[in-house]
């Protein structure tokens, strides 16, 4: 009962993630049909790879954009990575922000806005 | 995360059979066991990428840092088949860790990045990816990339058949069919692995004239040499192959073998004396490698060596065949790739089992297995060589192709075991190459191989020239020059001797030019001869693409002091490609030699060059 309850909540999450455009359905599934008995875990693991990785970028790219002139380079490079990153866990709009982000890089927006 | 063990069961034993079947995988299995090697330096997509290959059954190995997955594919340069490598790492760019696996391991590469770009994708294509795929990466097209290890391997195959020529046709059909299915992926696994299985276990004998199924005899260096001895024991008109085998007393041995083994050295033989001494099949034509890219070079293996030394008389012949001047390296003519014509009568004779002498053991590299058992002849040599022949290669400058590095490398190792031969070292020449072996061993081979080799004859050079088109066009015309000179100088070995260990140093110096100068310095005084000859290498050089920057040797400048050759390091600039690296060598033997012999003659007639360019012309070079 118990654990169908929680599956239920996941599903349901996993769903609003999907139609808010947060999570990308087909990439998500994806990581989801590697999961197998062999590996249970292997969407939380790298989910929490992920989470781990990208909160280092993210510490990086706010350093980088603290310093100034702002090296846009760089920060295009950091960008790109992340991007690349989201994209391969299905976190949509996470990438879609990165590509923004990309861009005001290459005009050399610091604003960002 | 944890390969299932299922799967790495699978992998497992895919591999094993991908490693006895001479790195191919079964043929029912494959794609099944697939040796990837993943690199990228996103943990994330590492991590998804290696579950998902592993879902596919594919053998995967990750990498984080280009460097880390470059010294793990050197260190094992058969344990993989294909690389995926992301485009942007920290440590080294994608297109350059592509570059490198394709010259020095000649492994089909893919490269993969979220940048879509076209430029991106274009310079992917440029550098010789096999394959680009945007991230996110999706499974299915993880599921196909075992269709460019198939598509290159067939290639290779192709070349190394088309280099051949047909000349394997018609002795043995079996052997052409035979380097199919051993090149593994080759036109559909299903038929090559049944092929295979039933050689396994039939045990197929490549005898032509038998028509049991025996264990394939493979007549090693060792086991030659008690056959010819017994065939001279007994008298080359009495020898018959019940007695030989009697002699031979060597258990497992048929009369079949031996009956069919007698008849090939019966043509070899005659080949030998039959033919004009100016051609040096003696040994190439006794070896027959396979491929005629290096089976001339081949031959000579050790085996060659020990027949001539063996039978006493055609240490002569051959060595009068091979050299004129008495280089007595015939047997480096074996360096790859450089099909002489003899390779044609050479493999007329084509000795079966005797490319599997040099010990079919030997896992040739994947890549060479298109090769099929050309290659196993190389291969037989140590190939302890390899890795560190790729290496030196690598610093070298590493746009060679791998095949031919392997070749080379395999050249080398086979000159290695050549010198080591005393019988057939009584020359001096080959005290050379004995120092100069040891220190850079397929250097100093493939520079010297050729020069003896093409010594033999004049009509070489263009033979050369058509027969090397399929390996190394930038190589042949160096062939051509040094084929002229030698022919007029006589002093060639310790010329070569100089300049293999002016190479050595230049290896280490890595490609300087310096090398090349102090040769050329040492030798000194071109004449008009050697100034066309240099325009010669020139021309070679440049229309070799050179890779590396170091190297670009503006024999032009030779040319402008004619009596004062004394080229200053700037002067000379080896333009070689990467992977003629024996070439390049070669053509700076050929520089000093020519220009040594230029001294010495004080004018080779350049005239036989393939190059109708007029000496004078130093404008015409293009370095």
């Amino acid at each position: 009962m118990d654990r169908n309850q929680s599956h239920r909540q996941v599903a349901t999450m996993k769903q609003s993630l999907f139609d808010q455009g947060y999570l990308d359905h087909e990439q998500f599934n994806q990581l989801e049909e590697l999961q197998d008995d062999a590996n249970p875990n292997f969407v939380e693991e790298v989910v929490t790879l992920y989470y781990r990785d990208s909160a280092r970028l993210v510490h990086s790219i706010e350093q980088a954009l603290e310093k100034s002139p702002i090296d846009f380079n760089k920060l295009d490079s950091y960008m790109h990575q992340f991007r690349g990153s989201s994209s391969s866990i299905g976190a949509k709009k996470v990438k879609a922000e990165c590509s923004l982000f990309r861009e005001y890089c290459r005009a050399g927006n610091g604003e960002g806005r | 995360m944890n390969p299932s063990n299922g799967k790495g069961s699978v992998s497992t034993s895919s591999r094993v059979s991908w490693k006895s079947n001479e790195a191919a995988p079964v043929a029912d299995q494959f794609p099944v066991g697939l040796r990837v090697m993943v690199v990228d330096d996103d943990p994330t997509c590492l991590m998804i990428l290696e579950k998902m290959l592993r879902t596919c059954k594919y053998e995967v190995k990750r990498c984080s840092r280009a460097e880390e997955a470059l010294s793990i594919l050197r260190g094992n340069s058969n344990g993989y088949d294909i690389v995926i490598s992301d485009v942007h790492m920290p440590d080294m760019d994608g297109f350059k860790l592509l570059e490198h696996v394709g010259l020095e391991m000649d492994l089909p590469v893919i490269m993969m990045s979220a940048d879509d770009s076209k430029s991106v994708v274009m310079k992917g294509v440029t550098h010789g990816a096999c394959d680009y795929l945007i991230k996110p990466v999706r499974i299915e097209a993880l599921k196909n990339i075992w269709q460019h290890v198939v598509r290159k391997r067939k290639n290779e195959w192709k070349e190394v058949d088309q280099q051949s020529g047909s000349a394997d046709d018609g002795q043995q059909p079996k052997y052409s069919e035979d380097g199919d299915y051993s090149s593994s992926v080759n036109e559909g696994n299903w038929r090559n692995s049944k092929r295979r299985k039933d050689d396994d276990e039939d045990g197929e004998d490549r005898d032509d004239t038998s028509t049991l199924k025996k264990p394939r005899v493979v007549w090693s260096v060792e086991l030659h040499q008690q056959f010819v001895g017994a065939v001279n024991q007994l008298g080359i008109d009495k020898a018959v192959p019940k007695k030989i085998l009697e002699l031979m007393n060597v258990p497992g041995l048929t009369r079949e073998n031996v009956a069919s083994h007698l008849q090939k050295y019966r043509l070899y033989l005659r080949r030998l004396s039959g033919v004009s001494p100016h051609q040096n099949n003696l040994g190439n034509s006794f070896m027959n490698p396979q491929d005629p890219g290096y089976g001339p070079l081949s031959t000579l293996n050790g085996i060659d060596l020990q027949t001539l030394a063996a039978t006493g008389q055609l240490p002569a012949q051959s060595l009068a065949t091979l050299q004129a001047a008495g280089l007595g390296r015939a047997v480096v003519a074996a360096k790859s790739r450089i099909p002489i014509p003899v390779v044609d009568q050479r493999n007329l004779f084509s000795f079966e089992n005797p490319k599997l002498s040099f010990g079919d053991t030997q896992q040739p590299p994947q890549h060479l297995n298109n090769g099929g058992t050309q290659i196993n002849m190389l291969h037989g040599i140590p190939t302890n060589m390899q890795p560190k022949q790729l290496v030196n290669l690598q610093h070298q400058g590493n746009s060679l192709p791998t095949v031919q590095n392997v070749q080379s490398v395999q050249s080398g190792s086979l000159l290695m075991q050549m010198t080591d031969q005393p019988p057939l070292r009584g020359q001096q020449p080959m005290g050379n190459y004995n120092s100069i072996s040891q220190s850079s061993p397929m250097m100093n081979l493939s520079s010297s191989y050729p020069l003896s080799n093409i010594q033999a004859k004049s009509g070489f050079p263009e033979d050369l020239t058509s027969e090397m088109k399929g390996s190394t066009p930038g190589f042949m015309p160096s062939y051509d020059i040094f084929n002229e000179l030698n022919h007029q100088q006589k002093s060639h070995d310790w010329e070569l001797q100089n300049v293999g260990l002016t190479f050595n140093a230049t290896q280490q110096a890595n490609n300087s030019i310096d090398v090349l100068g102090t040769s050329i310095a040492a030798s000194h005084h071109s004449g008009f001869s050697s100034s066309s000859q240099g325009s010669g290498l020139t021309r070679n050089a440049s229309t070799v693409h050179a890779n590396n920057n170091n190297n670009a040797i503006s024999v032009g400048q030779h040319r402008m002091n004619v009596n004062n050759f004394y080229p200053d390091n700037n002067s000379v600039r080896v333009k070689l490609e990467p992977p003629l690296f024996p070439e390049q060598f070669g053509q700076d033997d050929l520089m000093s030699a020519l220009l040594r012999q230029q001294q010495g003659q004080g004018g080779i007639g350049p005239a036989e060059n393939d190059f109708d360019f007029d000496g004078y012309s130093i404008d015409n070079i293009p370095v």
